[in-house]
């Protein structure tokens, strides 16, 4: 929203004719800047004031529906310029470009292999961009074809020529692909096609000023922008400007998600620069040439730290037991709580060590181990019970001793009650378990 | 039409520190770094002032790392018994800045004295022309006295030591006062904290140009975002002109990404992850590439491959884009 009701009561016809149910324009205004009526129940509306309010009433950046089926994604949407501030709703579509010049069928087996699990969750290159590089028409339908039939990532159709698009979308419309690009030549036809087969168009201007100046020409909602840039100092300062723009100005005209392509030959510059525009506010990203395993692994990764939403303590299902290594009767016992951060860095540490451990993370509702203990969730009673009615960890080890974070020593005593086993006060930081366990554990089960 | 280039405007500035000295300023080094001076966000020069780049640093240890991964056991094993040579060989690659780690002063391990580890540092800065970074072993108690001895054995040389932290800081600010060096202020991922700390040294008399905020960085996919944010916080409190808070960013990317599962995972276990070596130093490359978008000053690495990378990025985003 963002308008008050003085401002739209600016735009009203101030007549008070009550027609709206309202009886003056300024209580309408109100209601409508309360989201509690339609515009559309005042009947004396002007078409400008409408246009305005409208306007005003949409989000600072379109959300885009890409694709269809498994890879389909929303893109765009976002309302921040930093992740502190709320969150990045929708993560930015990883693609990989495939050339109609190069052994497509080959790409699309190397890029349809690039699905990873991490935490729980499936992460995967979702995109594939199939350029157009030969100028040929039926070329470029083929490659469109050989992709669609082998793959069911979304696809980027990527060629200036209307007659091309128009043969890929012969093929693939139905599969809502984004048609990339409509430019300063070509937009009328190009967006004809996005009309007619109801698609996501991509629309790319030499620069800030002239994308904007094509966006606004563009009688059609559903975009896609690219400034033009791809020296990667300059991409990143498009993707601020375009982002302050929609956030702070609502400057319509570059309201859209964003697509980037990087430039480099090598795999690892290629994703470093991915990385950085995945940090800064890019919709979709294409790269090049990467289709290595590794090095897709670590971009998603990134994503997905970057588009986890800060409000939602990210947490590991808590009161069992996990493994670290192939522990057995005689390894160590970590207690911390199931925020994922303490879970992680214990495990980190733990298998830094290379002494093979295992670790029960309690449910303190996703705190820390302090956070927790003061709240009343990580005290000794509580975890004495988890230990031994939630879990089997008495059947795994032989020995009766129970690790906790340093910070919380003072529980030390009523979970030796509630637990019936030792307790062993560890580092306060986790970065200690290593030593800990090189220095103390082997005495501590013997002793 | 014209679009608006819109410019926030900021009002504070990143402190500008120097790192290391050379002859005329009463230290041995050839070379000095400097970092911070921004009144922009990161690689935003169309809006401001980005005077120094971001500076990667080469960790060294001062003793033999024991159950490294493999791609960091072929990339120093060479040399990695002897910091001397350690530290030469970074040199030769590349280095601006090397961080000495002493982790053999640590007291569940060889627990050398204070005396030794000082010895450890006055061979590097005689063997190499470039500054030093020296970081304790992490035991507050034995950091305070071998940190001690190192800052008093480099007198003049400024040094960035590190790290000091909330609840001990008064022995190794003192130090580093008395002998003309810059310290490291830690602080766990917390920016009240990262604040609070830099009250506690300012007050003591450090000068805000002497310090350096190490606002504990986590791996890429553990908790990575944690830090990237608290830096950003950080950073836009230096530009809003929050004197404490305004000082250069150090992130040891290279110690927190190879702690991690991915980095150590051998090809074979799990060939769907691909390469292990590539897959390592990526997984270092891209937790420092990340925070560099949050306003990191110094990234501290370990796989040469992935410091290399890194000072290739930050050469692109150096270029000027106003
Ligand atoms: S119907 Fe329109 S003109 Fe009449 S009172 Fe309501 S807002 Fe005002």
């Amino acid at each position: 929203m963002g308008l008050t009701g003085l401002e739209i009561y600016k735009k009203l016809p101030q007549t008070n004719c009550g027609e709206c149910g309202s009886p003056t324009c300024l209580a309408f205004a109100m209601q409508l800047a309360e989201g509690k009526a339609e515009l559309s129940e005042c009947p004396d509306v002007s078409d400008e004031a409408k246009a305005a309010l409208d306007a005003a009433a949409k989000p600072p950046i379109a959300t885009i529906t890409i694709g269809s089926g498994k890879y389909e994604r929303e893109v765009g949407g976002e309302t921040e310029l930093f992740r502190h501030d709320k969150t990045f709703f929708n993560e930015t579509g990883v693609a990989v470009a495939v050339s109609d010049e190069e052994d497509v069928a080959a790409k699309v087996e190397k890029i349809n292999a690039l699905t990873f699990e991490r935490v729980g969750q499936e992460i995967a290159v979702d995109m594939i961009a199939v350029k157009n590089d030969s100028g040929d028409v039926n070329t470029f339908a083929e490659a469109v074809e050989t992709v669609a039939d082998n793959s069911e990532r979304t696809l980027i159709l990527v060629t200036e020529d209307a007659a091309a698009m128009e043969a890929a979308l012969d093929i693939a419309a139905d599969q809502n692909p984004l048609l990339y690009a409509a430019t300063a030549d070509n937009y009328e036809a190009m967006t004809e096609l996005a009309e007619e087969n109801d698609c996501p168009l991509a629309v790319r201007g030499e620069d800030l000023d002239s994308l904007a100046e094509l966006t606004k020409k563009i009688d059609y909602e559903n975009l896609v922008i690219d400034s033009g840039a791809r020296q990667t100092s300059e991409v990143l300062r498009d993707q601020n400007v375009i982002r302050r723009l929609c956030i702070k100005k609502k400057f319509r005209p570059v309201g859209f998600p964003t697509i980037t392509f990087t430039t480099k030959e090598d795999p690892q510059e290629e994703v470093m620069q991915a990385s950085t525009y995945i940090a800064k506010y890019a919709g979709i990203v294409v790269l090049n040439n990467t289709v290595e395993l590794a090095e897709t692994l670590s971009l998603l990764a990134v994503r997905q730290n970057i588009y986890t939403d800060p409000r939602v303590p990210v947490t590991v299902e808590p009161n069992k037991v996990y493994e670290v290594g192939e522990p057995d009767e005689n390894s160590p016992v970590f207690i911390t709580t199931n925020f994922s951060l303490s879970y992680y860095s214990v495990e980190g540490d733990v298998s830094s060590s290379k002494e093979p451990a295992y670790i029960i993370p309690i449910d303190t509702d996703g705190t820390s181990v302090l956070t927790g203990w003061a709240a009343d969730k990580f005290g000794g009673a509580k975890i004495g019970e988890i230990i031994t009615e939630e879990t089997d960890i008495e059947d795994r080890v032989d020995h009766r001793k129970l690790i906790i974070p340093g910070h919380v020593a003072v529980i030390s005593g009523k979970l030796e009650e509630a637990s019936g086993w030792d307790v062993l006060v560890g580092p306060r930081e986790s970065s200690g378990i290593p030593s800990f366990i090189a220095n103390r554990w082997e005495s501590e089960l013997n002793g | 039409m014209a679009v608006e280039m819109l410019k926030e405007k900021w009002t504070g500035q990143v402190a500008e520190v120097v790192i290391g000295a050379t002859e005329e300023e009463g230290g041995t080094r050839t070379s000095t770094v400097t970092v911070g001076g921004e009144t922009a966000l990161p690689f935003l020069d169309f809006e401001g002032e980005i005077p120094n780049k971001p500076v990667v640093a080469y960790e060294v240890l001062d003793e033999e790392p024991e159950g490294w991964a493999e791609p960091l056991v072929e990339a120093w094993g060479d040399v990695y018994s002897d910091p001397v040579a350690w530290a030469k060989k970074c040199e030769e690659e590349g280095a601006e800045l090397i961080a000495l780690r002493l982790v053999s002063t640590n007291p569940a391990g060889q627990d050398r004295s204070p005396e030794e580890a000082a010895q450890t540092v006055k061979d590097v800065l005689d063997a190499v022309g470039v500054p030093l970074m020296v970081l304790g072993c992490e035991d507050a108690e034995k950091d305070n006295e071998v940190l001690k001895a190192v800052a008093e054995a480099a007198e003049g040389e400024n040094l960035l030591i590190g790290a000091t932290e909330e609840d001990n800081y008064k022995t190794i600010a003192g130090a580093c006062m008395i002998h003309d060096h810059t310290l490291i202020a830690q602080s766990p991922v917390d920016m009240n904290i990262a604040k609070q700390l830099n009250i506690l040294l300012t007050d003591l008399g450090v000068k805000e140009n002497k310090i350096v905020i190490d606002p504990l960085l986590s791996s890429l996919g553990y908790g990575l975002e944690y830090s990237y944010s608290v830096m950003e916080r950080v950073r836009l409190s230096a530009l809003r002109d929050d004197k404490m808070l305004s000082m250069p960013v150090v992130a040891f990317a290279g110690k927190e990404a190879w702690r991690t599962k991915e980095p150590n995972t051998p090809t074979e276990e799990n060939p769907q992850w691909g390469e292990q070596e590539n897959r390592g130093v990526m997984w270092e490359t891209l937790t420092a590439s990340t925070v560099l978008q949050s306003g990191a000053n110094i990234l501290v690495m370990y796989h040469p491959q992935a410091a290399k990378n890194v000072q290739s990025l930050v050469d692109d985003l150096m270029e000027d884009n106003s």
